[in-house]
Formats: structure tokens, C-alpha cells, sequence
């Protein structure tokens, strides 16, 4: 127990995600299995059931510390943490914490839930008196249920492929579900055989390049060499369907569980040995593109309700076939796979299932009047694929191109946030926005525009509770909120730190997919800089 | 009966020694308790203060005021009011103004806490009719941990940087918090650099008397100064500003009683926080009150509704002077967290 209130300790005193991966990969390094799996059962977000109503606690609290009920009342306001207040105000006893983290959980606080409340009492005064304030803190945070520490199932993964030396995908496939918190399951996750996941594995992602808004698509050759879809806002998916398991990645490497029922349902439709790549898409029946907004509501959903089900269907838009009948099918041409696609898509009938409408074109200037047409359609521009290209890992450049209307987009870290003027004063609404150089976040830009209401009133609430410092009416943030900016264009400049003038900055949409870390490079934006030839950027 | 000291809108005044203790204003005559800014503020024409912050107060006024300094313990009769300084423990030359006038004792506390402090005198009881209190930390969440455990934990933590290849970076209230740590760390692990407001701080103890182990204003270092395994003690202020940079890999830290609590810790983003006040903790406050015995106590400063209303259900006579409650939550304006801090320490 002591090792674990540790651990949390180091994760809840930093923000940088490689410390707190580290923190975790050494714990789990050291700690004995039964343990190890508790570790992940609370690290992963999962509480014990409420063992004692909070009133109670306040009560016992202010008594052992021999203050008033009101007095009690104005230091949790003062702290504004239920656990924390008990464990700084009822007297520190010199004390030592013994038993591990999980003879704690099972013999001394699931038995709670049993015992009547004069026996309740008499446990947890026990343990207030019996063990330091920082380790009867997180005992407590384990009572109330409240403990969150900043970490998400992705991180908790990343750590166990760390310690295990399996890699993040095989260790998602066996975290998913509900985990039982025993020594079992800690050593079915590390057992290196790992025959078992192999049916969830993805395979990495093909990734486009811009073309850049100064060249002309020209430049990449001859209209028949290429094939063009409509780029999509979406969310970039593979959908397996392997011994009639379904599993849907996202591009993050993150697996979605039961966010898109519809679509793990139609995947049931596809013969096993099935990997289709493709974009998710809000997707009215009639078949109209929503736009990303409405996505947006139910992209953080672990589940989906009725209601939202309704309101916002979704579709899996399949534009390639990665494998079919278990075979790999990647260095064949497009255009063979395509025909694979279409052949195999023309047996399954979904409307949650479909695959992409190529664009045919007799020249470069039909594409481009086309691609006018793409805002109202709610699509950023064409995508353009060599058609006798086999399917790229990484980012080879030439074989996948996104002709945006709107090429300038980057995503980027809010870092500074100020008051705005007139109807916006009160609220944080004029922001800095930061990319990565290296391990840096260099300002880069500075928006004030495009945010709906609502959202300006979360990232207000964001930015008062996560001030690190404030420099007159500036105040930096911490680094976490990812919004994606567009731009009329850029520019190299020797008087901004970035090296890039912005024109027109605007905010295109809060991507609550990524976290900071994902944000993109200087070295991505400086891509997008005019040059004579193609820039590259995702 | 009428007291000897009154509230006023530039502070407590005494009428029958026509004199202010740590008037908000300039005044004609004051009486400071110690030399942080809150307490002795600029342009008074005369200041009367304890001898061992002769130094300090020099160091932070303009060369024309005109000081005059009692010795602890010493009196001195201010149109018929006796007035002494007695040891606040606060920081160096703190004092807690003592009053008589006719039998009747009124004490200030000014700013003080419990406990020894390498680099000043301890605080000691005053017995009294009116008690003023601060009450910066009168919150019963507010409990000092020993002294002695806070410094092993930051020479260890001191230690780890030094093993890691980084550059310590120790935050504290520059005239005070800084000199009592630079005098509890262990200069056997590396050098002690100061940003210059502690360094000036340092000069003004070392002219009084307190040895501290030697320190180096970070702009005298060298050129070629390895940074990895230094300390460098600096002022909060200082935090994520570019004048870091010349330490390279640096591990930061902040000293203060506000560390206390979790959410402030995690609010500025320091890698680490110690649990270190010049302040009355919430045990030692009720202490301190038991000890002097007053039959009225005013509280000032800090949480002075809750802590009067506490001492009035105890039995006490008390009174909060503080026409505003300090904010509950000082979630609300991160520049109110930074200014509690300037203000209190
Ligand atoms: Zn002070």
C-alpha cells in the first residue's frame, strides 16, 4: 500500500506523459501480481462500489479531529478535496503503513460494505490513526472513489508494454473488457505467447500527404495514374473482423471499444479474416456527411445512448481492404484492391457498412471544379491515390495525396489563454497556441475565433483550474487542450520565436481525439510553407 | 474600558502615543513588527523597530527615512505608553509589539510563528489583556510537519537532482523563507547559488550576525559553472521565466506553508512542494492564544472570521478585524494565490 500511495504520488505531482509512464512501468516492475492487477483496476478508472456514505465521513472526521461540523465544512472548501481534507485535518500519528495493495482492498476495505456503521466507524478511524496522511489519502480517495490521478486506459497500456516488453496493441487486446483484478489476470497480460491478440492487431496506418495550395496538382503526373475520393472529416479507422471477433482502431493505436456499436454490429456481416481501412463518419440516413461538430459528440463517449444513437448514426466508410480471407493484401495495387473491396462490399448489405464513391475524371481541371463543390458537402477537398501504389507504411510520400480546399491546418496546443473584449470579457476566449519542436511547445499562433458558445465556456472553466502562472492578465495553461487552427496562409518570419508568420488565424475545431502529444511540429508547419514543390504535413 | 490601540483606516493607531504599528499609509510615526513589505511600508518619516532588523529595514527604505531601534525586551516610553519589542520568530528582527498604558497590556503579533528557527530569535508568550492575532494559516488543514524532516526531505530531494545530473531550483519569499532554508541545507552537497533579491537578503542577515554557509549571486558565477548538482535558491517569481534557462536541466521547488494543500502544489506545476511556513499553524495559533491568556483577541490577516468564531465557541472573546474574508476559494483568480503569498510570508 505504501508503494502504491507512491506511485501516486508521482503521478499526480507531474504532467509530463513519459514520467508517468515510467512511474507505472517501475511499479509494475516491483510489484507482486495480486497487487499489480489492483493497480490497474483503479489506474484504469474502475472503483470499488461506495462503501461509506461521504456525510459520515465528514461527521467521524470532524469529531476525531475535535472541530465543529462548520469548521470541518470551511476546510473542505478551503481544499476542495473530500480525502485530502480528512487526512490533513484529523491528527498525524507517527505511523507506519504494512500490508500490500491488495490484502488492503480485499480483507480491510471491501469487508466495509458489510459491517454496520459503528463497526465502519471503528475500521476507518482505525486507519486514519494507524498511517501517514499522505498514505490514509489515497486509502481514502480508494473509499469515496474518487481516485483519479490523470492517467487514461492508453497510458496504463503503454506503461504495461513497457514493463512487459509486449507490444501496446497485444496488451489493449487483453485489457479489453472488464478486467478482473486478480494475480491471473496481471499474468495472462504479461504472458510473452502472444498467439492470443494476434487476431486484434492492426496494421500501421497509411498516411497522405498535403498538396501544397501554390502547386498544382498537375505536378504529380497524368490524371490516369490516379484515382480521387472525397477527403472526409472523420475519424480515421481499421475495422477487423477476425474468428468472428470485431475490433476497431483508431489511428492513435487506440482500440474502440463500444463507442460504435452499429458498426461493430455490421463488421459481424464481413467474412472472418476481414481488415477494411476507412473513415467513421456521422452519416444521415440518406447518406449525407454531418459535419465533424456532430461526430465530435459522441467521440468520448465510453457508451453511447439511445438518444445520441439516434441523433448522430454513424457510418464506416471503407476506402481499402488490408486483408481478406486472412491474407495480407497490402503489396498488391490499389487498383487491385479496390476491385477486392468492392466485390467483397457488394455482398454486405449494412447501412452502417459502405464503401467510398471514387470520382471519375477525364482531366485535372474536372477534379478541380469538383473539388469546389467540397464545402457544401461538408468534405476538406479530394483525396488522390496512385492507383498502381501498394498500400505505405509511414509516411513514403507520392501514393496518397489530400488536395485540400483549405490546406492550411495544423493542430496545435493551447498554452496561454487572456480575457476577451466587449460580450467575451469575462470569459478566457483569446488564446496562443503552441507546436512541438523536439521536447518544446514554441507559440506559434494566436486565435480568438470559432469556438461555439458552449465551448468557450468549457475552455474558460479549463484554463481557471489549470493556471500555472499568470503574468498580468495572461495566464499560462497547462498543456492539454488540442484545437485545430486554419490559416488564409503562412509565412517565414525572422521576428516571430517560431520562425512562421500566421495570416488569419482561426480555430476549425476542438479535437478532444488528441491529447498534447499528438499535436503537430514545427517541422509539419514549416512543410506547409510555399515552396516550388508538393508540401508534405498529415 | 477604552483601548490603547484603535483601528483605523491606515492601521492601528495609538492616540495617547499619537503613533501607527504597521500603518498601511506613510504616517508620521511607526512602529513596524518586521521588514516584509506588507508590514513596514515606504514612507513613513519615522520608524521605531527591534535592533536585529536594523539591516533588513535599511536595506529595503529609502536612505532619508529616520529609524530609531530598541533592543529586544527594552522599553521605551512613547507619550506615557510603554513600548517593547519581544521575539516574534517570524524572521529575523520580527517583533511583537507589546504596549502598556495604565495597567493594561495590549500585544501585536504581527507576523510569528512556533518553534526554533536557525536564523532568528523564538517566539515567547506575552501574558496580555487584548491579543492581535494573525491568522494567515487559521485553517485546521494547516499542520507543520518538524522542521527537521522538511530539510532532510529537501537536502534528499537535493541529492536526487544531483545524482540525475540536474540543476535544484528551490523557490522562496526572498528576505526570510530563503535565509532560513540556505541555513538548514547542507552545503557538503554542492554549491548554493541565489537569485540577487536573496542574495541581498543574505548580506543583510550576514551584517547582523547569522552565519549562513556561503552563497553566490548567480550573476558572479563563472562562466564555465557546471549548473548539474547546484542549488540555486530563487523568488517565486522567477518560476517559468527564461532567466531559468542558463541552469539547463533544472528540478523546481517551492517552500511554503500553501504547499500544504495539494491543489496549490499541483496549480503552479513545481516538481515539488515543502511544507515550510513562518507562520502560526493551526495547533500553534490556539497555543499561542491559550499562552498569552488575553481577555479579548482581535484576528487580522488571513482566515480571521473563521478563526474568531472558532475562539467565541471556545469561550473566548474574539473578534475578526478583516472588514473581507479571504476568498474561500483562491481557485477562482490565480493572481489572488499569488499575492496571498507575497502578502504572507
Ligand atoms: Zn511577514
Amino acid at each position: 500500500m505504501k508503494r502504491f500511495s507512491q506511485l501516486y504520488k508521482r503521478l499526480d505531482s507531474t504532467t509530463r506523459t513519459n514520467v508517468k509512464i515510467q512511474a507505472m512501468t517501475q511499479y509494475f516492475g516491483s510489484a507482486d501480481p495480486a497487487d499489480a492487477a489492483w493497480a490497474i483496476y483503479f489506474l484504469s478508472g474502475e472503483k470499488l462500489r461506495r462503501l461509506i456514505p461521504t456525510k459520515l465521513l465528514r461527521q467521524w472526521a470532524a469529531e476525531e479531529a475535535k472541530i465543529p461540523a462548520w469548521l470541518f465544512d470551511e476546510s473542505y472548501s478551503s481544499v476542495g478535496d473530500l480525502a485530502e481534507t480528512i487526512s490533513l485535518v484529523v491528527p498525524e500519528q507517527e505511523s507506519e503503513t504494512t500490508g500490500s495493495l491488495s490484502a488492503w482492498v480485499e480483507e480491510r476495505l471491501k469487508p466495509i460494505q458489510n459491517m454496520d456503521e459503528k463497526q465502519q466507524r471503528k475500521v476507518v478511524t482505525d486507519i486514519w490513526h494507524q498511517n501517514p496522511a499522505e498514505v490514509r489519502f489515497v486509502i481514502l480517495k480508494l473509499i469515496t472513489g474518487a481516485f483519479r490521478v490523470g492517467v487514461s486506459k492508453r497510458l496504463v497500456t503503454r506503461a504495461l508494454a513497457e514493463h512487459t516488453g509486449i507490444c501496446a496493441e497485444v496488451i489493449a487486446h487483453r485489457l479489453m473488457g472488464t478486467w478482473s483484478p486478480t494475480p491471473e489476470s496481471f499474468l495472462r497480460l504479461s504472458n510473452p505467447d502472444i498467439n492470443d491478440a494476434v487476431i486484434s492487431q492492426p496494421y500501421p496506418f497509411c498516411l497522405a500527404h498535403s498538396i501544397n495550395r501554390d502547386s498544382t496538382p498537375e505536378s504529380l503526373g497524368n490524371t490516369n495514374d490516379f484515382a480521387a475520393e472525397w477527403k472526409w472529416d472523420g475519424i480515421r479507422a481499421q475495422l477487423i473482423q477476425r474468428n468472428s471477433e470485431i475490433f476497431l482502431w483508431s489511428r492513435g493505436e487506440e482500440l474502440m471499444e463500444n463507442r460504435w456499436p452499429e458498426i461493430e454490429e455490421a463488421a459481424s456481416l464481413l467474412p472472418t479474416g476481414t481488415v477494411l481501412d476507412g473513415e467513421i463518419l456521422a452519416t444521415k440516413p440518406d447518406g449525407t456527411v454531418l459535419p465533424f461538430s456532430q461526430l465530435q459528440r459522441r467521440i468520448n463517449r465510453k457508451k453511447v445512448g439511445r438518444k445520441l444513437l439516434h441523433e448522430v448514426p454513424v457510418v464506416f466508410h471503407a476506402f481499402d481492404l488490408l486483408e481478406e480471407d486472412g491474407n495480407d493484401l497490402r503489396s498488391l495495387r490499389w487498383r487491385q484492391r479496390r476491385e477486392k473491396l468492392e466485390t467483397l462490399m457488394s455482398q454486405v448489405t449494412n447501412p452502417h457498412l459502405k464503401i467510398t464513391e471514387l470520382i471519375p475524371a477525364h482531366s485535372w481541371a474536372d477534379w478541380t471544379e469538383i473539388r469546389t463543390l467540397s464545402r457544401e458537402r461538408h468534405s476538406e477537398g479530394l483525396m488522390l491515390k496512385r492507383i498502381d501504389a501498394a498500400y505505405d507504411v509511414g509516411r513514403i510520400r507520392g501514393t496518397w495525396w489530400k488536395w485540400k480546399v483549405d490546406p492550411y491546418t495544423i493542430d496545435a496546443v493551447l498554452i496561454y489563454a487572456q480575457k476577451g473584449h466587449g460580450k467575451r470579457s469575462s470569459l478566457y476566449s483569446d488564446y496562443t497556441f503552441a507546436v512541438w519542436k523536439e521536447d518544446e511547445l514554441v507559440p506559434f499562433a494566436k486565435a480568438y475565433s470559432g469556438l461555439t458558445n458552449a465551448e468557450l465556456r468549457e475552455v474558460d472553466r479549463f484554463v481557471r483550474r489549470n493556471t500555472k502562472e499568470a503574468f498580468g492578465p495572461v495566464r499560462s495553461v497547462q498543456p492539454e487542450l488540442v484545437m485545430e487552427l486554419a490559416f488564409e496562409g503562412l509565412q517565414a518570419s525572422t521576428r516571430h520565436k517560431s520562425g512562421i508568420a500566421t495570416r488569419f488565424p482561426r480555430i476549425n475545431r476542438w479535437r478532444h481525439d488528441k491529447a498534447a502529444k499528438d499535436a503537430n511540429t514545427l517541422g509539419d508547419v514549416l512543410d506547409l510553407l510555399p515552396g516550388p514543390s508538393a508540401g508534405g504535413g498529415p | 474600558m477604552s483601548t490603547i490601540l484603535q483601528q483605523t483606516s491606515r492601521g492601528f493607531y495609538c492616540p495617547q502615543g499619537d503613533f501607527y504599528v504597521d500603518p498601511s499609509r506613510p504616517v508620521d510615526r511607526a512602529i513596524v513588527t518586521h521588514a516584509h513589505t506588507d508590514h513596514a511600508r515606504w514612507g513613513s518619516r519615522l520608524y521605531l523597530a527591534a535592533r536585529s532588523s536594523e539591516h533588513l529595514l535599511r536595506m529595503r527604505m529609502s536612505a532619508d527615512a529616520e529609524f530609531q531601534f530598541a533592543n529586544y525586551g527594552e522599553t521605551i516610553s512613547v507619550g506615557g505608553v510603554q513600548v517593547s519589542f519581544h521575539p516574534a520568530g517570524h524572521i529575523l528582527g520580527s517583533a511583537q509589539i507589546r504596549l502598556e498604558y495604565r495597567g493594561r497590556i495590549e500585544v501585536v503579533t504581527g507576523d510569528y510563528k512556533l518553534g526554533s528557527d536557525a536564523t532568528c530569535e523564538s517566539w515567547q508568550p506575552l501574558r496580555c489583556h487584548l491579543l492581535i492575532t494573525e491568522s494567515t494559516f487559521g485553517l485546521p488543514v494547516y499542520r507543520w510537519p518538524k522542521q527537521t524532516s522538511v530539510f532532510e526531505s529537501i537536502n534528499q530531494w537535493w541529492r536526487e537532482n544531483r545524482s540525475q545530473e540536474q540543476c535544484s531550483v528551490l523557490y522562496g519569499y526572498a528576505v526570510g523563507k530563503s535565509q532560513r532554508i540556505i541555513a538548514g541545507l547542507d552545503p557538503s552537497l554542492g554549491p548554493i547559488f541565489c537569485h540577487g533579491a536573496v542574495e541581498k537578503g543574505n548580506e543583510a542577515y550576514r551584517q547582523t550576525g547569522v552565519s549562513l554557509p556561503p552563497t553566490i549571486h548567480t550573476s558572479h558565477a563563472e562562466k564555465s559553472q557546471r549548473w548539474a548538482g547546484a542549488m540555486v535558491v530563487a523568488v517565486p517569481s522567477a518560476h517559468g521565466t527564461p532567466w531559468l534557462k542558463r541552469f539547463g536541466k533544472i528540478s523546481t521547488a517551492m517552500a511554503s506553508g500553501w504547499m500544504a494543500i495539494r491543489g496549490s502544489r499541483r496549480r503552479r506545476s513545481f516538481d515539488r512542494g515543502f511544507v515550510l511556513s513562518d507562520h502560526v499553524d493551526w495547533p500553534s495559533l490556539l497555543s499561542s492564544v491559550d499562552a498569552c491568556e488575553p481577555e479579548t483577541i482581535w484576528v487580522t490577516h488571513g482566515y480571521s472570521a473563521v478563526v474568531a468564531r472558532y475562539l467565541r465557541q471556545a469561550g473566548r472573546d474574539a473578534i475578526s478585524l478583516d472588514r473581507w474574508q479571504r476568498s474561500v476559494d483562491h481557485e477562482e483568480d490565480g493572481g489572488t494565490e499569488k499575492s496571498d503569498e507575497e502578502k504572507s510570508e
